[in-house]
């Protein structure tokens, strides 16, 4: 009797003790993780698009209903203010008519300058336009999944956009699914130049909506409001996409606000200049595979 | 008295509940929502489901589980690997350890216990993810998460405890 109570006892500790021990075996695992996700490992590059690519069709459909929620109550407000709309379109129209006379002439002088200086004109792009199905826009990634991947012909390093401007890069890219990283995550980094003073920069992202201009040329005169687009440097991006207006400066650089108005981004056009810079390197697979 | 095959596979559906609501959870906390950009979740809502369901039904979410939806969700990109994973075990363990003291407590009691432990989790989930990236993060969309999952969390624990009555009361 005593002898089985002491047993049962023994048992009971033993099973507290692999209790114990599981636990500490998982917390181990998490902070392993958080190492080999640190060295980028060509392993959890695959795992992650294995598990992107087959989630994102379960999220392409649940976000659809979203978004037509999404949509009819953006109609019934446009219907509400119909008329001032109309009044504001008319005189946006009157305005872009001379700016359209502006561009044309402007576009002509272009074409006979570059005739003139024989300048190597820069390559056409293509374009995948596909869905946002996943917002990662949370407490400690910026990043968003789109519905189209390798065999949409999406690259790692492609330029992500919305009319408004430039939203990101292609970080990853799986067979039907490819993860953009935002301007504004902690890990995007890339070129810029301001577009009045041609100074360049790097745009960093601290996490926060408003992504930090770093590393600027030496005594370079920023005025808040000055324009902010791509830059041609490290062959990472095409230049001239626009990025945002520069909000304030500091000592150690200025904060940008973005373009991209992050609250209807429900699709993202993913421009290819079949680009070969710095972002494509070290890569897992060789860029452009899976491309016919 | 032997089950009958279609019984077995009732009671080991039903026992799959907890793993299954979470991993919803998880996916939910992703899709591009119609409100404004600040108020992404992160692993807030799948936080939501592991504290309950480590209060109520612990037999039916083990560490393990818990391990492999937080892998799951840091692979889909709610948080840097392993990040996410950390903050679901500690909200895991730690209201496994207080189950005693939160057990048949009123609800606002329960919900406090969230507010701390939350709160605890998510700051370390910080850190991490700060020492990860190798600088400090803007915590400010970590506060805003931290509030919304916390206003969050009497409708989502209100709808773990309808579907624990209505599949669970049995097993």
């Amino acid at each position: 009797m005593r002898l089985r109570g002491g047993s049962a006892l023994r048992l009971a500790s033993a099973k507290a003790w692999l209790h114990r021990f599981t636990f500490v075996l998982l917390f181990g695992a998490s902070l392993a993780l958080m190492v080999l996700g640190k060295s980028e490992s060509p392993i959890v590059e695959r795992a992650r698009l294995t598990v992107t690519d087959a989630v994102t069709p379960i999220m392409n459909g649940l976000s659809r209903p979203l978004a037509s929620i999404r949509q009819a109550y953006d109609n019934a407000r446009e219907f509400l203010d119909l008329r001032e709309e109309n009044a504001a379109l008319r005189e946006q129209q009157a305005r872009l008519v001379q700016w359209q006379s502006v561009a044309r002439q402007l576009e002509a002088e272009n074409r006979a300058l570059r005739d003139l200086l024989k300048f190597a004109p820069d390559r056409a792009a293509s374009f995948v336009t596909a869905r946002v199905v996943a917002d990662n826009g949370g407490a400690f990634v910026r990043s968003v999944l789109v519905a189209a991947g390798s065999r949409d012909g999406l690259r790692k390093g492609d330029a992500a956009v919305t009319g408004e401007g430039l939203v990101g890069r292609v970080a990853e890219v799986g067979e039907r699914s490819a993860r953009v990283l935002l301007l504004t995550d902690i890990n995007s980094r890339i070129p810029v130049v301001i577009e009045r003073s041609r100074d360049q920069g790097i745009l960093a992202g601290d996490n926060s909506d408003n992504p930090r201009l770093l590393y600027l040329s030496h005594g370079s005169q920023l005025v808040p409001g000055d324009r902010v687009v791509t830059s041609a440097a490290g062959g990472a991006f095409p230049p001239g996409l626009p990025v945002g207006v520069v909000k304030s400066t500091d000592t150690g650089g200025a904060v940008v606000e973005l373009f991209v108005d992050w609250d209807h981004m429900e699709y993202l056009r993913l421009l290819d200049y079949r680009l070969t810079g710095v972002l494509q390197g070290n890569s897992a697979e060789p860029a452009g595979a899976g491309l016919p | 008295m032997r089950l009958s095959f279609l019984h077995r596979l009732d009671i080991w559906a039903r026992n799959l509940l907890p793993f299954l609501l979470t991993l919803l959870m998880l996916i939910a906390g992703t899709l591009p929502l119609p409100i404004p950009h600040f108020l992404s979740l992160g692993p807030g809502l799948a936080l939501i489901s592991v504290y309950y369901w480590g209060l109520h039904r612990p037999g039916l979410l083990p560490a393990p589980a818990v391990f492999v939806l937080g892998l799951l969700g840091d692979l889909l990109g709610v948080a840097p690997l392993g990040v996410g994973t950390l903050v679901l075990l500690l909200v895991y363990a730690v209201a496994l350890s207080q189950r005693r003291v939160f057990v048949a407590q009123p609800f606002l009691i329960v919900w406090w216990g969230f507010m701390m432990i939350a709160a605890g989790a998510m700051g370390v989930g910080w850190v991490f993810a700060s020492l990860v990236a190798g600088a400090a993060l803007d915590p400010n969309p970590v506060i805003f998460a931290y509030l919304i999952t916390l206003a969050l969390y009497p409708a989502i624990a209100d709808l773990f405890a309808r579907a624990q009555r209505a599949f669970l009361r049995a097993v």
